[in-house]
């Protein structure tokens, strides 16, 4: 053993002792201060998205289970009013109670109250009354649903009328009662689930959705994936061109669904008109108001609207495709047509088919689109135009998240569909 | 398609193809513009003339001077009534216009698909070009048809009057002796519905929106994207599920949870929930931008002794304002856009947004006019900011949007 390298082995037993030679662990201090300054820096956004997205998911869901109708929404209680009544020298306190609810029974409904100094009780009291001091504490039992009843008692006022009315209704009564809150309960039914897949046009509800989504989704894609191609090229104008493509997707859904209906308006729309004029058809089509032609109208209108959509990715991943590819091709003495199909479409075949599949939630999610141009009429009602159908236009609250829970199911199914073949690629 | 290979019949098949296109795109126009009725002629004529000419173009090599005289030819085969287009309302200027048009733009455009090509047979190479040029051409025509035509209607209709749009759906001819009166319907929408409120409210809930959501999302997608800790990647991937959630599913607990806590019909409620559905979007845009700036740079201000929040208010924020400017203008189209949550949450005329005020213009009392020139205001705003800053908006678009 040479001494120089004695010196180097002291060398790094010394550096041994000072530092450890482990590489550094994962839950060394910085580390774990910066995963400390990492769920900081998310806590606002996980509380507020978890506050809409993640509580109204789990209300859905505890709805879904109970027969609750729109009217239902505001808890049954007892209302208790208090006037003092002062005529001819002779006041009367009046109590009037009744129950919010038309329906709900409330059980065990008391009341208590206050009466100021300045007033003393004369008369009898009603039945169910009793004093202690100048305390009234009225007991009801249950309450039938649209109970409503006035307790009238005779009173003498000492000093100033208009002070003690203040004083007798400014002191508000204290109220018990016991009711059953549909929204809280922990009574459960199937009956929503089973009203929505039992309902005479579920099947047809389902053939809008998948017609609607397939052919929406598919049609917006290739209408995209020729645009893109047009605008490959480059050429004078081809900014605002591809400005103007853009436009069905950046206006405001409202102003283009009306003008579409404008525009195919069976007595004053254009497209009648041209139609007519052009000898097309003989008489007036109703577009968005008959089948089958309403389904076919919103699905085309969907390609409109999200063709943009498709073509600026498309284009995006056309221009970053190495052009040296095509060069040689075109040295190979390949067509036109066979540069597109051997070259570019393979290429394009990974953003493609991510675009499927996110454009295919995104159409089985749409909403706006049907509800602005037929309302869900002339069967064009996908899934998620019927829960505001049932929701609101049905007032059943239940029967539209029992609906809305469906389409949370497939969404999830389509959400592991993405994640399974897609997640990695095309960086999305 | 091998027996389709001959300059002889490609030339008139495309002709054929492409005069129908032409003569209908003309006569919708000039219907739109002048109100006469125009229209194509039988199917034996458009393919007649479109098939001849194709033939003779393709067949000698012209100068301009003798195109000139063909489309000379075609227009007065028009106007004679014997041309592809029919003329309804007689000869007039313009319809000589309409047909001049029609001739010209078929034969230069038709003497463009062939030039170069030979008579006799094709190679495949000198086929496809044929092909791919007519149908590029198409293409150009359709597209720009299909876009245009909405948006020409919607602003023609708002200036006219519901008597008019009746007697003749496809006159849209502006009568400019009205003067300042074609814009009636604009103001009776200011002065009687209220609109100048509700593009206020609009523009409010809008910049409130992108302010909110950047607060929440900046921070957010810097911790996604730059640091370490665990559930990094679920956290990523959950963003994703979040944004693909529908919002009708999630409208109706709000709807029961504001209408409990009296948050229904009020501004404050709107500006709560829309940063909600804007977070994931944003979060998910910028994190993206974020792990493509180099990391060398704020480790170069953590080595110089700063804090962690203050190289990305010094560093980060500063390098990324292309991003967070296309990030805004997306959420603040959104955001102007959104139609669902105001339509529900919103039954008090005094709060209404842009798009809520337009669906309650949607009634058979109210004038169609008057729900074009609503379309129009909701429209023109955020159009105005798409083109003055395109660039920014197609940028935000594609990268993180597939959703709409």
């Amino acid at each position: 053993m040479s001494p120089s390298s004695l010196h180097l082995d002291g060398l790094m037993g010394g550096k041994k002792m000072a530092i450890s030679m482990q590489p550094p662990s994962d839950h060394g201090a910085l580390a774990k201060r910066e995963a400390r300054l990492a769920w900081g820096m998310l806590l606002p956004t996980i509380s507020a998205v978890s506050l809409v997205v993640a509580l109204p998911l789990l209300a859905i869901f505890w709805i879904s289970f109970k027969p609750v109708s729109l009217s239902d929404l505001r808890a049954p209680e007892m209302v208790v009013k208090e006037a003092l009544r002062v005529r001819n020298e002779t006041a009367r306190l009046e109590y009037r109670v009744n129950n919010s609810s038309q329906d709900a029974i409330i059980t065990g409904a008391s009341f208590q109250d206050e009466i100021p100094a300045s007033i003393t009780i004369t008369g009898d009291l009603p039945e169910n009354c009793d004093l202690a001091g100048q305390r009234l504490n009225c007991d009801f039992g249950d309450l039938e649903g649209g109970f409503r009843e006035r307790l009238r008692i005779d009173v003498a006022v000492n000093g100033d009328v208009d002070a003690a009315e203040l004083a007798a209704e400014s002191s508000r009564p204290s109220i018990q009662g016991d009711t059953d809150y549909i929204l809280t309960n922990l009574e459960f039914s199937l009956e929503n689930f089973v009203r929505v897949f039992s309902a005479s046009d579920f099947f047809e509800v389902l053939w809008a959705t998948v017609f609607y989504t397939v052919f929406g989704t598919i049609g917006a894609l290739v209408a995209g994936l020729f645009a893109a191609i047009l605008l490959d090229n480059n050429f004078r104008g081809q900014g605002l061109l591809r400005g103007l493509f853009l436009f069905p997707y950046v206006a405001p859904v409202i102003a283009v669904a009306f003008t579409w209906v404008t525009l195919f308006d069976p007595f004053s729309g254009s497209a009648n008109a041209l139609l007519m004029q052009m000898g097309v058809v003989d008489q007036q089509i109703n577009f968005f108001g008959e089948r089958p032609q309403a389904l076919i109208m919103v699905t085309v209108f969907e390609i409109w609207r999200y063709f943009p959509l498709s073509f600026l990715f498309i284009l995006a991943r056309m221009q970053s495709i190495d052009s040296g590819m095509y060069e040689a091709a075109d040295m190979d003495g390949a067509s036109p047509f066979q540069k597109f199909w051997f070259l570019s479409v393979p290429q394009l075949l990974g953003i493609l088919s991510v675009l499927f599949l996110l454009r295919f939630i995104w159409t089985f999610n749409k909403f706006d689109d049907i509800f602005l141009l037929t309302g869900g009429n002339a069967g064009t009602r996908t899934l998620t135009v019927s829960v505001y159908e049932q929701a609101f236009a049905v007032s059943n609250i239940g029967a539209g998240a029992a609906v809305a829970v469906v389409v949370f199911f497939c969404l999830l199914v389509f959400a592991w569909f993405f994640f399974r073949f897609i997640s990695q690629e095309e960086g999305l | 398609m091998k027996h389709l290979r001959f300059g002889f019949i490609t030339a008139p098949i495309v002709g054929a193809l492409w005069m129908p296109i032409v003569v209908t795109t003309v006569s919708i126009a000039a219907s739109f513009i002048t109100g006469d009725p125009y229209r194509p002629s039988s199917l034996f004529s458009l393919i007649f003339w479109g098939g001849l000419i194709g033939a003779v173009l393709a067949r000698f090599k012209f100068n301009d001077m003798i195109l000139a005289v063909i489309a000379l030819i075609l227009t007065g085969a028009t106007v004679a009534g014997l041309g592809p287009m029919v003329i309804e309302k007689g000869i007039s200027i313009a319809s000589i216009l309409a047909s001049v048009v029609m001739a010209a733009s078929f034969v230069w455009s038709q003497q463009r698909y062939v030039s170069g090509m030979p008579w006799a047979s094709l190679t495949r190479h000198e086929f496809e070009e044929v092909v791919i040029r007519f149908l590029t051409g198409a293409g150009y025509v359709f597209f720009t048809a299909i876009v245009l035509i909405p948006f020409f209607v919607m602003v023609m209709t708002s200036l006219k009057s519901q008597q008019a749009l009746l007697a003749n759906p496809l006159d849209f001819s502006l009568d400019l002796s009205k003067g300042m009166d074609l814009f009636r319907s604009y103001s009776e929408l200011i002065t009687d519905f209220n609109f100048g409120s509700y593009l206020y409210v609009s523009t409010i809930v809008s910049i409130a929106t992108v302010l909110i959501t950047l607060l929440f999302s900046i921070p957010g997608a810097y911790a996604v994207a730059r640091l370490r800790f665990k559930g990094q990647a679920a956290f990523s991937r959950s963003i994703l599920l979040i944004y693909m959630v529908p919002m009708i599913v999630l409208a109706l607990p709000i709807y029961i949870a504001f209408s409990i806590t009296g948050l229904r019909n009020s501004i404050t409620g709107i500006v709560l929930i829309y940063p909600v559905t804007t977070i994931p979007v944003a979060l998910y845009m910028l994190q993206g931008y974020f792990r493509g700036l180099p990391s060398e740079v704020e480790d170069a201000g953590l080595m110089d002794g700063l804090s962690r929040l203050a190289v990305i208010w010094k560093i980060t924020l500063p390098l990324s304002l292309p991003a967070l400017a296309s990030v805004s203008l997306y959420v603040f189209m959104i955001a102007w856009n959104e139609f669902l949550l105001a339509f529900m949450l919103l039954d008090d005329p005094s709060k209404f947004t842009l798009t809520r005020g337009i669906a309650s213009l949607n009634s058979s009392e109210i004038p169609r006019q008057h729900l074009m020139a609503g379309a129009v205001i909701a429209t023109v705003p955020i159009m105005a900011i798409f083109l003055g800053l395109e660039r920014f908006m197609t940028k935000g678009l594609t990268a993180g949007s597939v959703k709409g």
